[in-house]
């Protein structure tokens, strides 16, 4: 399948997964969920012919964040928590690019929760892939906002007593217009819902169950490999929230993937913001101030 | 028709809310209209009702520089503010107050009292505030000025609340001008009229225009005081002059999201004060890291903490200085005013661009939120616009680096969206492809090469900017060396000096990072007796510059009180300094506000 997505006036041409393929090796451990995710995001790119040059993706810190090195596209590899705070300056700044926002959930939810609250209710065109791991892989094990109460850790080596956050309900209460779950251990299910969320105007998450195999032996591939069920064949109505709240909410036999809630139509803020009404990308509007708005602010102060 | 004999001082003191700024603005603009020079210092408190507030203006028919000295002319809204202030008017003065409330107490002798009776001169049960317009009218008589001057203003002011308000308010006004013709004697000299009328301006507006002029269209932003008249004057012009103002959750976010849209090509700024510019630093650090070209703007409060939000201090010199983890390159910049900061804002955005480095400007509530006159003649709204080497082509095979190590340590900058020159940023030291070195193994001599390449962009930063001067003549008994926004009181403490046999010249220093230490120590280094001014307690400056030169000053005047030096604060620091009194002078805060 071939999507032709027009993107910065570049020609369409047949892409392969493999055009999407970074500079550097990924350093993951052998085994780690997060590999799924990559391979899921270069399928889709290269089925929806996005050329890599017209892609930004956006990182904050830890093991998942390193994805934009392991991705052929432009790339930044921010602060930790940061990501969506750099990628809504980068998109408003230049709305002709695809810009996608990868990281973990101690990052996204954690040390960026306020982002992550703020960047959904602005509904910024950017798509957001967290893989949730529910841990903290890169400082070798402590819980995460989305560790599961009595969950040991090194953190916590009596089990966790918080109750963990979902993702998926606050994304909804917080305004997201587009919110999925994927799981990274069925890419080809998960690369299905990257297209969706790419080809959504406007903020989509993807909370991706991601497993780490070195320090979350509670949630690995055996424990969601028998409890995912496609939402597809839940019969759900991905504009009715309130359904969409009830079974991101189920964590017990069944863990539900797929597209919980879209609300289409809703306008975004790069087609709110009065400066962007008239022309292209604000990148192209870089002229110097004209005889009349230099001679408007100084008539101003008489 | 600058003959410097005209030199004026009204203040208007009552509670938030009373409607201080109004007849403040009113008598600013006509006299700012009539060509004399405005330096207008507001001082008041965190609240939106009550607390005290006084706000001073002066007028000059020569430059104003600072808010001055003397009173001549107090007006009191409220009792307290009578109380407050009735000591501070010396013989020849004048008092304006609402003699139906407000008792006067006894004055010094030769300051004439000027009781309006207002009720008898209005109907004042439907609106409290006419006595600000009342006292408006009996202004202009002491003053010397045509009532029609007031009347043009008024009508302009209340021209969009219909004819009503505006006849309202032209009688009631013109009431006070009767009442103070008959009872009250004008000042000998009446304001004159200047060469052409003058721009007003804060110093807010200033940096913002600056950075408009600059050609900056993305503006984000977290309000905080006083650094939030930079956000007012963006949202309001945002559409006219094509910037994308935002308000951000937080300064966090205010500063990641201007480098994101600094990354994608377009010149981005933020202001904010101390606070925010603590949760900004880390992301400085990621725009040095990464080279990408962006300004923040600390004006600076009294701190620490939220310290005293609506008091002045240049207290951010080492947060500035030390912004962020790590050894980066960043330029650091005081400007000295209004018209200076204006200028700065294009200035450091070439060489910001220039050199892919962060720039950091300290502003500080008497620069930001002080009003003044300017000749609108030399606000440059066209600068020349440099942005470096910028790619925004796609060009040959070349396989493009992004931090290719050239001699100049500058990497050619592609934007993203370009065919060709696909790179990643990223705040983990990387290699000159961007691959980060703890993808393989950390070298160490890649870091090494990747720490000198960015370091060699700014060996040639001073010759980049003008070094200082010393200002004044050449053989004095005192050089006065200050940074940032004590340039106008000292400017203004020289003259008064010279009055009293006293040569003395100043050393301004605006440009923190690059500090010209040669020059410095070369100009310093004839200086009979070196003294630094500074608005902190514990000499942020004089800390400095004995730490990037070895200079030891002979003396410091130094005020952390939340109000900003008056000229005669350093006049009788520079006295008790030479008399060999003290090597530190704290000079004592008369106005309690």
């Amino acid at each position: 399948m071939t999507i032709t997505k027009e993107l910065g006036g570049s020609a369409p041409i047949e892409l392969t997964p493999k055009d999407f393929k970074g500079l550097a090796d990924p350093d993951w451990c052998p085994g780690c969920g997060d590999f799924g995710v990559l391979n899921a995001l270069q399928r889709s790119c290269a089925e929806m012919g996005i050329q890599p040059h017209s892609i930004l993706t956006v990182s904050g810190i830890g093991c998942s964040s390193n994805f934009p090195g392991y991705f052929n596209s432009y790339g930044m590899h921010t602060l930790h928590g940061r990501a969506l705070a750099v990628a809504g300056g980068a998109k408003l700044a230049n709305h002709e690019l695809t810009v996608i926002v990868t990281g973990g959930d101690g990052d996204g939810y954690g040390i960026g929760g306020n982002h992550f609250t703020h960047t959904a209710r602005r509904n910024v065109d950017l798509t957001y892939l967290v893989m949730n791991n529910q841990i903290y892989g890169l400082t070798t094990g402590q819980i995460s906002p989305t560790s599961s109460v009595g969950m040991k850790t090194k953190s916590t080596p009596f089990g966790s007593v918080e109750t963990p956050l979902n993702p998926l309900t606050s994304a909804i209460m917080n305004g997201a217009t587009f919110v999925a779950r994927g799981y990274s251990g069925d890419p080809r299910h998960l690369s299905d819902i990257m297209k969706q969320a790419i080809q959504h105007k406007g903020f989509s998450l993807i909370d991706i169950l991601s497993p780490c195999v070195t320090f979350n032996r509670d949630n690995d591939h055996s424990f969601f490999k028998q409890r995912v069920n496609k939402l597809e064949d839940a019969n759900h109505d991905t504009s009715d929230w309130k359904a969409a709240c009830e079974l991101a909410m189920e964590w017990g036999d069944k863990i539900f993937t797929g597209v919980f809630f879209q609300r289409e139509g809703a306008s975004t803020l790069e087609q709110q913001e009065p400066v962007l009404r008239d022309g292209g990308p604000l990148i192209k509007q870089m002229n110097p101030l004209t005889k009349e708005q230099g001679s408007k602010i100084i008539n101003a102060l008489m | 028709m600058s003959t410097g004999k005209y030199d004026f001082s009204i203040a208007i003191g009552g509670a938030a809310g009373q409607g201080i700024a109004t007849p403040g603005n009113i008598v600013a603009q006509m006299m700012a209209r009539r060509g004399l020079h405005i330096n207008a210092y507001n001082a008041y408190q965190s609240i939106v009702r009550g607390g005290h507030i006084f706000l001073t203006i002066r007028a000059r028919d020569d430059f104003s520089r600072s808010h001055g000295d003397k009173l001549d002319l107090l007006l009191c809204l409220n009792q307290d503010t009578m109380d407050r202030h009735l000591d501070l008017m010396v013989s020849g003065t004048r008092v304006l107050f609402n003699s139906d409330d407000i008792n006067p107490g006894t004055p010094a002798s030769g300051v004439e009292l000027c009781g309006l009776p207002i009720s008898e001169l209005t109907d004042n049960s439907r609106n409290r505030l006419v006595q600000n317009t009342v006292a408006l009218g009996a202004f202009m008589h002491l003053s010397g000025l045509d009532f029609e001057i007031l009347e043009e203003s008024t009508r302009q002011r209340f021209a969009r609340q219909g004819e009503v308000v505006v006849e309202e308010n032209v009688s009631v006004a013109r009431a006070g001008y009767q009442y103070a013709l008959e009872n009250f004697t004008p000042f000998p000299i009446p304001a004159p009229l200047g060469e052409k009328p003058l721009a007003i301006w804060t110093g807010n507006d200033a940096l913002a225009m600056g950075g408009a002029a600059a050609g900056v269209k993305f503006y984000a932003a977290y309000p905080m005081s006083p650094s939030t008249g930079v956000l007012h004057w963006m949202a309001k012009n945002a559409r006219d002059l094509g910037i994308m103002v935002r308000q951000m959750e937080d300064e966090i976010a205010v500063a990641n999201t201007v480098i994101g849209a600094a990354h994608s090509g377009v010149r981005s700024m933020c202001a904010t004060s101390g606070g925010g510019f603590a949760l900004m630093t880390e992301a400085i650090g990621m725009a040095g890291m990464m080279e990408v070209p962006a300004v923040f703007i600390n004006v600076q409060r009294a701190g620490p903490s939220t310290g005293v939000p609506t008091k002045t201090e240049q207290g951010d010199l080492w947060q500035a200085l030390g912004a962020s983890q790590g050894d980066f390159e960043r330029v650091v910049v005081a400007p000295f005013n209004s018209l200076d900061a204006f200028n700065t804002m294009p200035e450091l955005f070439n060489l910001t661009d220039q050199l892919q480095i962060p720039g950091i400007v300290l502003s500080d509530l008497l620069i930001s939120e002080g009003t003044s006159t300017v000749d609108p003649d030399l606000v440059d709204v066209y600068p020349e616009i440099n942005r470096g080497e910028l790619i925004t082509e796609s060009t040959g095979s070349k396989e493009y680096m992004r931090y290719e190590s050239t001699e100049s340590g500058v990497s050619p900058r592609a934007l993203p969206g370009l065919e060709g020159h696909i790179h990643i940023v990223a705040t983990d030291e990387h290699d000159e492809n961007s691959l980060l070195i703890s993808d393989e193994f950390t070298d160490p001599h890649k870091r090494r090469k990747m720490v000198e390449k960015r370091a060699r962009k700014i060996i040639n930063l001073e010759n980049m900017v003008p070094s200082p001067s010393i200002e004044g003549e050449e053989d004095a008994d005192v050089t006065l060396v200050g940074w940032g926004s004590t340039y106008n009181v000292i400017k203004d403490a020289i003259p008064m000096l010279k009055e009293s046999g006293i040569k003395v010249n100043h050393l301004p220093i605006k440009w923190i990072v690059p500090l010209h230490k040669k020059t410095i120590e070369e100009l310093l280094s004839k200086s009979n007796k070196t003294i630094i001014v500074e608005n902190n307690y514990s000499g942020q400056f004089a800390r400095y510059l004995r730490s990037e030169t070895g200079i030891t000053a002979d003396g410091y005047i130094r005020k952390y009180d939340g109000e900003p030096f008056a000229p005669h604060h350093i006049v009788e620091a520079v006295k008790e300094q030479l008399a060999g009194k003290t090597k530190i002078s704290v000079p004592y805060q008369e106005i309690m506000v």
